[in-house]
């Protein structure tokens, strides 16, 4: 018979395997399994009376780049210009709220992140009202004559990246403010003691202990706004098409599988060559270490 | 209010050490390092610094002892630039630096909580200051390395703060601000967090480092040991005011007010009446009937109704068959209490008027000393009684 010890022994070591067992069954079915099935229908062949038949084609990825390189540089170019100037507005609200939010912090913050209560297409479309040929900001303006008749913002780059900074508002002030939260005050002070002025405590000390919070950020913003097609697509116009509004026509309506695929994985593969380059420039391990 | 002046006076030092790399003090001429003049910080209605005034010589080793709410810290954050005073004003080097803040001030601090850099590596650290200051690169680099041999930490260099104990640590934040060369280097409880063995370790090390470097140090602590141990002079505070300064002999063996007598080192605490004078001592008719004699040096000013104390190391416990010692303040009682302490014995002893004495024998002699219920003599030379300011209500 099997001693009772080691039995036991061997019940503990299993038990945390067991206990992860239902995340590993969520995640299986949930991302591996669409995963292989979008990289598998990217390989696929066929049209979309016949359907599709995995056939090692890999001339979708050909196509994609070749006829959507404009989309997916733009969508690059759209997703890391809202993300910097999405950190550049929050990072200063955040600075503020966790140095001298005193006993109000909670309330500042529940206060920015009040409009984002309200659902993302609301608000996206409220801004295609504000911002229209004739709406609230427009229209006025034109009827004061302090704009030409002929002003318009809809249907421009700036339309769609202003969209795009907007929306990540929240998501990028969540995690600033909790890392500048979490920077020890004391040694804000020595900073100060070893002769830094505000500015070079900022510099030196601040900012680089926020670090975290800034890749946190990134990370939610970048990947999203990145993939993003609702602000294109209801903010912008024919010349601020991306990637994610093209991988929704191919698969809403010309139902090119395959293509909306390949396109899926291409973006996939350059967020995560992008997301590795950040890390690498900035120092995963530093990265990690504060974090921790 | 204490009887004494509660300012120290640059007074020709009594039992200070001896200190290499200033120049050496000559009447008026020394230079002075730091002065306090009327400084008062309040909160709203709280006082939480006095009008207090204090003159640091240079080079000095100066502790501010006391506990916790007493004003050592506030005090400390005053000179350090990190408070202003309500009232008053700081003089760093004749300067007045009442208003100005801390990065410009010539002083460094090194933090209870030691406050290193986590994202810099302990040469890093230590160099903050100097880049700051735009000090040369080469420079920087080999007074970064010449600390780093000071403070024993040679070889650490490229280490984060995190994988240090803690007492490395401790002398990281202290290489941090000693490689600026500050005319005053600030010590807020510097050793509060190391155990007890580190402890005594780093206070030999804080003395030997600040007698090497002749930097004026202003330490602030809670432990009276940690501050006679290191300090050329201390001073303690109590609500905000200074009780009293003075080297730590001095402080000791002649506590200005009963504050500090209970504070500093126990005491035993008696009220007595002057009844006569003879030479250099008064006679003085305790409440429980018994004569002591008292220098009459420190009863100078304190009345006719005398707080005296004496402490209880200076106290012999002998035999009543033995005869008393001639001259000698000298009481009979009876041992309530014994309790060995390895490197002695604690009696306490209950005198014919109720009173009860605390005293300490080292266990140098081979005779036993006295049990629980015995009866004994007490007695110590009149010159170890000193007269206190009473404490107030």
């Amino acid at each position: 018979m099997s001693d009772p010890v080691s039995v036991r022994r061997l019940g503990r070591g299993a038990a945390p395997y067991l206990l992860s067992l239902p995340s590993w069954a969520y995640l299986a079915a949930f991302f591996i399994i669409p995963l292989v099935s979008m990289l598998s229908m990217s390989l696929a062949k066929g049209n979309p009376l016949v359907g599709y038949a995995f056939a090692w084609n890999f001339a979708e990825f050909g196509k994609a780049v070749t006829q959507y390189n404009t989309q997916l540089i733009r969508s690059f170019w759209y997703g890391a210009l809202s993300t910097f100037i999405t950190l550049v507005i929050t990072y200063p609200v955040a600075y503020w709220i966790a140095f001298y939010g005193g006993k109000h912090k909670g309330t500042f913050l529940f206060l920015i992140l009040l409009p984002f209560f309200v659902s993302f297409v609301i608000r996206t479309l409220a801004w295609q009202f504000i911002l229209s040929d004739q709406g609230l900001l427009l229209g006025t303006l034109k009827a004061l004559h302090l704009l030409p008749k002929t002003t318009y913002v809809l249907s421009t780059p700036a339309a769609v990246v202003g969209g795009l900074v907007y929306n990540s508002v929240a998501y990028y002030i969540l995690p600033l403010y909790v890392a500048l939260e979490k920077v020890d005050r004391r040694v804000v002070r020595a900073a100060g003691d070893l002769y830094a002025s505000p500015s070079a405590t900022f510099w030196k000390v601040i900012l680089p202990l926020s670090a975290p919070g800034i890749f946190a950020g990134f990370l939610l913003v970048f990947v999203t706004n990145v993939g993003d097609f609702v602000n294109a697509a209801v903010l912008g116009g024919p010349g601020t098409r991306m990637i994610g509004n093209i991988i929704q026509y191919n698969f809403f309506d010309a139902q090119n599988y395959p293509m909306a695929a390949a396109l899926s994985s291409i973006l996939m593969f350059l967020l995560i060559l992008a997301i590795y380059l950040y890390a690498r420039v900035f120092g995963a391990e530093q990265i990690q270490e504060y974090a921790a | 209010m204490p009887a004494r002046p509660a300012t120290s006076q640059p007074a020709p030092q009594g039992g200070a050490a001896p200190r290499p790399g200033s120049a050496p003090a000559a009447g008026n001429s020394q230079r002075m390092d730091v002065r306090l003049e009327n400084v008062t910080k309040s909160y709203g209605p709280v006082t939480a610094v006095d009008d207090l005034s204090l003159v640091i010589e240079s080079g000095e080793f100066f502790s501010l002892l006391g506990s916790s709410g007493c004003g050592k810290t506030t005090t400390l954050s005053m000179v350090g630039g990190f408070q202003e005073p309500t009232s008053g004003h700081i003089y760093l080097g004749g300067t007045d630096v009442s208003r100005l803040p801390p990065y410009k001030r010539d002083v460094n601090t090194v933090f209870q909580s030691y406050a290193l850099f986590p994202h810099l590596t302990v040469a890093e650290n230590v160099a903050f200051g100097l880049k700051r200051k735009k000090v040369p690169k080469s420079e920087i680099e080999s007074r970064v390395a010449e600390m780093m041999r000071l403070v024993d930490l040679k070889g650490f260099e490229n280490r984060k703060p995190a994988l240090l104990s803690g007492g490395q640590q401790q002398r990281v934040a202290l290489a941090r601000a000693l490689v600026n060369r500050p005319k005053l280097l600030l010590l807020d409880e510097p050793l509060g967090a190391l155990d007890l063995k580190l402890r005594k370790q780093m206070q030999i090390e804080l003395k030997r480092i600040q007698v090497e470097v002749g930097i004026t140090f202003l330490y602030v602590t809670h432990d009276q040991e940690e501050a006679i141990v290191m300090s050329d002079r201390l001073a303690v505070m109590s609500k905000g005011k200074i009780e009293q300064v003075g080297p730590p002999s001095e402080v000791y063996d002649r506590p200005a007010t009963e504050f500090v007598a209970g504070f500093l080192g126990a005491s035993n605490m008696m009220w007595g009446e002057v009844s006569g004078q003879a030479g250099d001592y008064v006679a003085v008719k305790l409440d429980g009937g018994a004569v002591l004699q008292v220098p009459a040096a420190a009863a100078e000013g304190h009345g006719t109704r005398l707080r005296l104390g004496v402490r209880p190391e200076k106290i012999s416990v002998l035999p009543v068959s033995e005869p008393a010692r001639e001259g000698w303040n000298t009481l009979e009682g009876t041992v309530t209490l014994s309790v060995y302490t390895g490197i002695g014995h604690q009696y306490t002893i209950r005198d014919a008027a109720g009173h009860e004495f605390a005293a300490y024998v080292q266990n140098s002699e081979a005779a036993r000393g006295p049990d629980r219920g015995e009866a004994v003599r007490i007695a110590w030379r009149p010159e170890h009684t000193f007269v206190v300011a009473p404490e107030q209500g």
